[in-house]
């Protein structure tokens, strides 16, 4: 019988009851029908003498309690077996942990926050978690150009705070910010809520150091804006989600933290009035436009049911969608003229049915909640099923009411997300995790993104979820050298295995 | 009958406050403004009481320099029929005595029944113009209220105010200064058609020359500094280590 790895049982009825709290509450779903790679050894007592050797005591973790949280994701959705958890205080300790497990034939998960939704940071099976949060040092930044250099431990809500003394922001703003880490969000390339603004990390990232699965420690930890000598090799680990190694150390180009913040809160009647606002706003905000969000009737019912203290800003009446738009920049009366002009504009000529603009920073953190607190809000209400499209805008809706017309009444489908970017956070709510639903559901929400030329997995990434689905968006000879390059980098697979890459990559 | 909101342009709430490095005040350079939170909840009682039947306009004033009128358009565009601006020019940040002293000069001219202030400022936390104001005028006053009720009739506010011991109630006659509290009530937002009329109400701009007031400070800032940093937690191993430190270093064992 194929041994089922990574996979949270579903409970039964008595534990379900058992475990009071509702964000307790663990849900078993997808069947991986991955076995654990008989080449990878097992840990032995020597192994566990070793680490206690290079490492200090107290960072050799084998107590139950903190493995077992090591070892769950975020979503719950994914548990693994791992033994040993290892936590490097700096770059030497990562590269002999590294070398080690690869002389040994040890697969390895390196871990940062833990807040990613796709299975990724947490292991399959008995893999020994590498878990960089001690490494939270900020090592330098450049007042005058900007450039921050930090460990990748390093939580991206410190960071921002850290830089907002010196009048710099992070160029991504993710709702996971209090917990995740930048190692992480460059691991996953993470995008965010001001995507739209300031861009792919792939621009704002301009070094790396990186430790390979043999221990090798690759320094690029360049800071400069321009640098054409070779490959840039950097761009390899940024988004390969640790299959290709742990990025101990990040440099960073941060963007000046502007003044003036101005948000916006807007009601409209349709998808196609949603597009139009963007489109105007590109042109009519332009270089002030930092923010463009949208979600839909469901997901805002969704949030003021299962969110404490948060307010539908037009409590008067529903409608079907919901966008939120944000402008940063020097001058606030200019900023503030400009928007409230585009958005009378907008509302004169039929996009707009309602909108509120933030009168104070405590209005917009309000109305920032609703939008960022949704993922909050799904784990609440049960089990969820998480899909991150990137579709063209125009068609960007369509999947919603179709999943919607699928599902019927057995499912709520929500639709949010990053608009500007045509970027789709297509959620499917139930009270449970239920097969028929999920056979509903995949692998027509994959199939439909392919027809539509879009990405099954805009910024979340492959991690264990869609190990086996990069097909959908990748043509086969594009996969065969990301495997040949894996191979290259990764001989014996021991860095995050199981992930990103099908298993067909090692079939002859 | 006409009720008078006044509004103070303060630092925004959510701010992280940095001290001058020369001591002479705190940082308000290229810092967000935005009206005080207590005075938010002024005007949105001014505007239910108007929207009750119990007043016919909603006056909002302030005083300060030429960006104060950024508040005054927020309180237009929460609903407030017009505001009136007093303008301060240089001369700093106007006390709570000057303030009194501007609002029964404008309540002499506007003759509201009411006059509605925030409890404090969270700038200078003083909570001293409504008591002022109404001390000037010699109008009863309902301060740090959390309920009110207006009987247009009687011309009488029943005020339910937060005090140490719990709530207690008081009966005004109208005229009367109510300052607010903060469970008052939960400010509207702006919303964009109210934001659209905004832009046709009038704030009128009025010297303190026309009201006859002069702006004496008796005050002067000597000094202003941060607060002592808190010491960093220590994460301790064991209970021993964990006694040992409540009883020889915190000495509360």
């Amino acid at each position: 019988m194929a041994s089922r790895g990574g996979v949270l049982h579903r409970p039964n009825k008595e534990s379900l009851i058992a475990t009071s709290r509702i964000h307790q509450r663990s849900f078993g779903s997808t069947t991986i029908n991955i076995q654990r790679n008989p080449s990878f050894s097992m840990i032995n007592s020597d192994d566990i003498n070793y680490f206690r050797d290079i490492l200090d005591d107290n960072t050799v973790i084998q107590d139950e309690d903190r493995l077992s949280s090591a070892n769950i994701d975020w979503m719950r959705k994914y548990k693994g077996s791992s033994k040993l958890l290892l936590l490097p205080k700096d770059t030497d300790e990562v590269s002999k942990i590294l070398r080690y497990c690869n002389s040994r034939r040890l697969a390895v998960v390196p871990q940062g926050g833990n807040t990613g939704l796709v299975g990724g940071s947490v292991p399959v099976y008995d893999e020994v978690i590498v878990n960089v949060g001690l490494m939270n040092k900020i090592i330098s930044l450049d007042k005058v150009s900007g450039i921050l250099k930090c460990e990748a431990g390093c939580i991206l809500q410190n960071l921002d705070s850290f830089l907002a003394n010196e009048c710099y922001l992070m160029p991504i703003d993710l709702g996971a910010k209090g917990s995740c880490q930048i190692g992480g969000n460059v691991s996953t390339n993470a995008g965010g809520l001001h995507f739209v603004r300031y861009g792919s990390l792939h621009g704002n990232v301009l070094g790396l150091e990186v430790v390979l699965a043999d221990g090798t420690v690759l320094d690029m930890l360049g800071s400069l804006r321009k640098d054409n000598t070779g490959y840039d090799l950097k761009h390899l680990f940024i988004g390969s989600e640790g299959t290709l190694g742990i990025i101990t150390k990040v440099s960073i180009l941060t963007p000046a933290r502007l003044s003036s913040t101005n948000l916006a809160f807007l009601a409209c009647e349709d998808y196609s009035s949603c597009q139009e606002l963007l489109l105007k706003a590109k042109r009519g905000l332009g270089e002030v436009l930092s923010a463009f969000e949208f979600l839909d009737t469901n997901s805002m019912d969704l949030v003021l049911d299962k969110l404490e203290g948060v307010r539908n800003p037009f409590p008067s009446s529903l409608h079907k969608f919901y966008v939120l738009i944000e402008t940063t920049g020097t001058d606030d009366s200019y900023d503030r003229a400009k928007l409230e002009t585009f958005l009378v504009n907008s509302m004169e000529g039929g996009l707009i049915s309602d909108g509120v603009i933030a009168q104070d920073i405590n209005q917009a953190s309000s109305f920032w909640r609703i939008r960022e607190g949704i993922t909050e809000a799904l784990m609440k209400a049960g089990a969820v099923y998480k899909y991150d499209l990137s579709l063209p805008v125009e068609k960007l809706y369509d999947i919603v009411v179709e999943m919607q017309l699928r599902l019927g009444s057995s499912a709520k489908v929500c639709g949010y997300g990053h608009l500007g970017d045509g970027n789709l956070h297509l959620n499917i709510s139930t009270p449970n995790y239920d097969d028929n639903v999920f056979a509903q559901i995949e692998p027509f929400v994959y199939e439909w993104t392919a027809e539509h030329r879009g990405s099954i997995s805009a910024e979340h990434g492959l991690g264990l979820m869609k190990a086996d689905k990069i097909h959908y968006s990748k043509s086969t000879e594009t996969v065969r050298l990301m495997a040949s390059i894996k191979k290259l980098v990764d001989p014996n697979g021991i860095m995050n295995p199981y992930k990103v890459l099908p298993q067909s990559i090692y079939s002859p | 009958m006409k009720i008078m909101v006044a509004v103070k342009r303060v630092i925004d709430y959510a701010v992280k406050i940095r001290v001058k490095s020369d001591k002479s005040g705190v940082e308000m350079s290229n810092v967000k403004m935005s009206m005080n939170p207590f005075c938010e909840i002024g005007v949105e009682e001014a505007l239910r009481i108007r929207e009750a039947g119990a007043a016919s306009e909603v006056v909002a004033v302030s005083v300060g320099p030429a960006q104060c009128a950024d508040t005054l358009r927020t309180a237009l565009a929460m609903g407030a029929d017009r505001a009136i601006h007093v303008v301060s020019g240089s001369l700093g940040p106007v006390l709570p005595l000057s303030v009194a002293k501007i609002l029964k000069a404008l309540v002499e001219i506007e003759r509201p029944g009411l006059l509605i202030l925030g409890k404090q400022a969270i700038d200078d936390d003083c909570n001293q113009t409504g008591q002022m104001v109404a001390g000037l005028l010699k109008w009863p006053q309902g301060t740090f209220a959390s309920k009110v009720l207006l009987d247009k009739e009687k011309q009488v506010a029943t005020v339910e105010r937060e005090v140490d011991g719990g709530l207690e109630t008081l009966s005004l006659d109208l005229p009367a200064v109510i300052t607010t509290d903060l469970r008052l009530n939960q400010p509207r937002y702006a919303t964009l058609p109210n934001i659209m009329k905004a832009k046709s109400k009038v704030i009128k701009k009025v010297t303190l020359e026309e009201l006859n007031v002069e702006i004496k400070s008796d005050l002067e800032v000597v000094q202003v500094t941060e607060p002592p940093k808190r010491k960093a937690g220590v994460i301790v191993s064991s209970v021993d280590e964990l006694i040992d430190k409540l009883k020889n270093e915190a000495r509360v064992l």
